[in-house]
């Protein structure tokens, strides 16, 4: 009798652990794996307004990129606050791979040309491996290419040029919102005068507030450090909101700054917001996949 | 002295359930959406999978950002936009297979089954139910299936812009290559 107690009892337990085994999950077996969850789409474009941003187009994508400003607010009714007028920039951005970009873009403004390299060094990341921020380098030429104001005198080629060199650092801080910190250097061959510097040193911070899954708000502020630039020479401020419609990004914001490449927001900035000086502006974005992502699993 | 072998024998046949698992960590799950417009397609090859040869008991997991498609910015918006990765990080399937007794586990060849559980995506679960067929082959066993999802059902808001270029229903295929599991 108390034998097949036992053993009435050890079947019964025996059937509510196989009972508590299909209650569990049979992936449990497995383990946890350890995969790196990196952060993506701190931003919606490549760049927050003038400023290039912590995101890269991926490898083997183009980049359209129409850029437009008007003219300034305080312009008045009789050139419709601005409207009239307009300065445009035409680039074309392409990713070489997922983590290093290059652009090349020209401007109304001074008939610039201009070049840049994007490379992503390090990625945000959580999970496998824990990486509190991006850091992407980021260094760009502008030619200027109007015609010698002096033609008289000796001109060389190298004081067309100013070369920009950017540290971008940012951080998605949550789900909607993204920072971003730019310690900047912007060389100029040639100056004005012997009291502006030529190594210009500045410091960019920078924005993203998702409002929904579509729009969200920027923002960027440079600010150059003091003693470098002449008195006319402001801090770029600008704000925009980006919509975003399928292959399209639209970027429509307010700056200060007249010119869409680094050293012509960041040292060529003579707009003040106080004063009525800004500019409407829209940055339209059309990407074209030039390469089939979808690929078979590594062995 | 009966009892005691009676008892080794249904601990022993308990313990034996343990040992018909059969697993992968590289499953492929692929969905195919078209519409006159565009085709889509994203694929997955980085899928667990567990299937119970003994209870027939089958389960599938992924992260939704392991999806691949051919346009990068269709993959950031499918993570960020639609199936809102971040919060909703894990596709899951828990189910069984019905007639899983009719399938020869030692016996090379294809068996044609039916499957019905629950799968979990964006933060919602709804019962799913399809036919699909397990391949017995030295030992591994291939487990494959077509079945159609509706975004709609995972409440999975598809803006009226882009109405025309996803389809209203979406062709998943699976397959997954499962070996032994080794205790």
């Amino acid at each position: 009798m108390k034998q097949s107690l036992a053993l009435m009892l050890l079947v019964l337990m025996s059937f509510s652990a196989k009972a508590q085994d299909e209650e569990g999950s049979l992936l449990d077996l497995l383990g946890e794996d350890e995969t790196i969850n990196y952060a993506s789409a701190s931003f919606k474009t490549t760049r927050i307004v003038n400023s290039q941003s912590i995101e890269n187009v991926a490898e083997g994508v183009l980049d359209f990129k129409i850029s437009h400003r008007f003219g300034m607010l305080n312009a008045g009714a009789y050139n419709l606050f601005g409207l009239d007028q307009a300065t445009i920039r035409l680039g074309l951005d392409y990713g070489i791979t997922d983590n290093l970009m290059v652009g090349f873009g020209r401007s109304t403004l001074q008939k610039a040309l201009d070049g840049f390299v994007k490379y992503r060094l390090l990625r945000q990341s959580s999970g496998g491996r824990n990486m509190p921020v991006t850091l992407t380098l980021h260094s760009s030429i502008a030619v200027n290419m109007l015609t010698w104001a002096d033609p008289e005198r000796e001109n060389y080629f190298s004081s067309r040029l100013t070369y920009t060199y950017q540290a971008l650092i940012g951080r998605k801080m949550s789900n909607s919102t993204s920072l971003m910190l730019m310690p900047t250097m912007v060389h100029r061959n040639l100056v004005l005068t012997s009291a502006e510097s030529n190594d210009v040193w500045a410091l960019g911070f920078g924005g993203r507030q998702k409002l929904t899954n579509r729009l969200a708000v920027t923002g960027e502020y440079y600010y150059v450090f003091p003693g470098q630039l002449a008195n006319v020479y402001q801090n770029s401020l600008s704000i925009g909101i980006d919509i975003e419609t399928g292959g399209h990004v639209f970027q429509l914001h307010f700056t200060n700054s007249t010119a869409m490449i680094d050293k012509g927001f960041i040292t060529e900035t003579t707009g003040q917001w106080g004063k009525g000086d800004i500019h409407f502006g829209f940055n339209v974005s059309r990407v074209f996949t030039l390469k089939d992502r979808n690929k078979p699993p590594k062995e | 002295m009966k009892s005691i072998i009676t008892l080794a024998l249904i601990s022993l046949s308990f313990n034996a359930i343990g040992q018909d698992t059969y697993f992968t960590r590289n499953g492929a799950i692929t969905f195919f959406s078209t519409t006159p417009v565009e085709d889509i397609k994203a694929e997955n090859f980085s899928v667990n999978a567990v299937l119970d040869a003994k209870s027939g008991g089958l389960e599938f997991s992924l992260l939704m950002k392991s999806f691949n498609f051919k346009k990068a910015l269709m993959q950031e918006h499918f993570n960020e936009n639609y199936m809102e990765s971040d919060k909703f990080p894990k596709c899951t399937f828990k189910g069984k297979i019905a007639d899983i007794n009719s399938v020869n586990f030692t016996k090379d060849g294809t068996y044609p089954v039916k499957v019905a559980g629950d799968m979990t995506m964006h933060g919602v679960t709804k019962p799913v139910s399809t036919d699909g067929t397990l391949t017995v082959k030295a030992g591994k066993v291939m487990a494959s299936s077509i079945f159609l999802v509706k975004p709609e059902d995972y409440n999975i808001a598809i803006p009226s812009v882009v109405r025309d270029k996803i389809a209203s229903e979406l062709e998943v295929t699976v397959k997954a290559d499962l070996e032994p599991l080794k205790k």
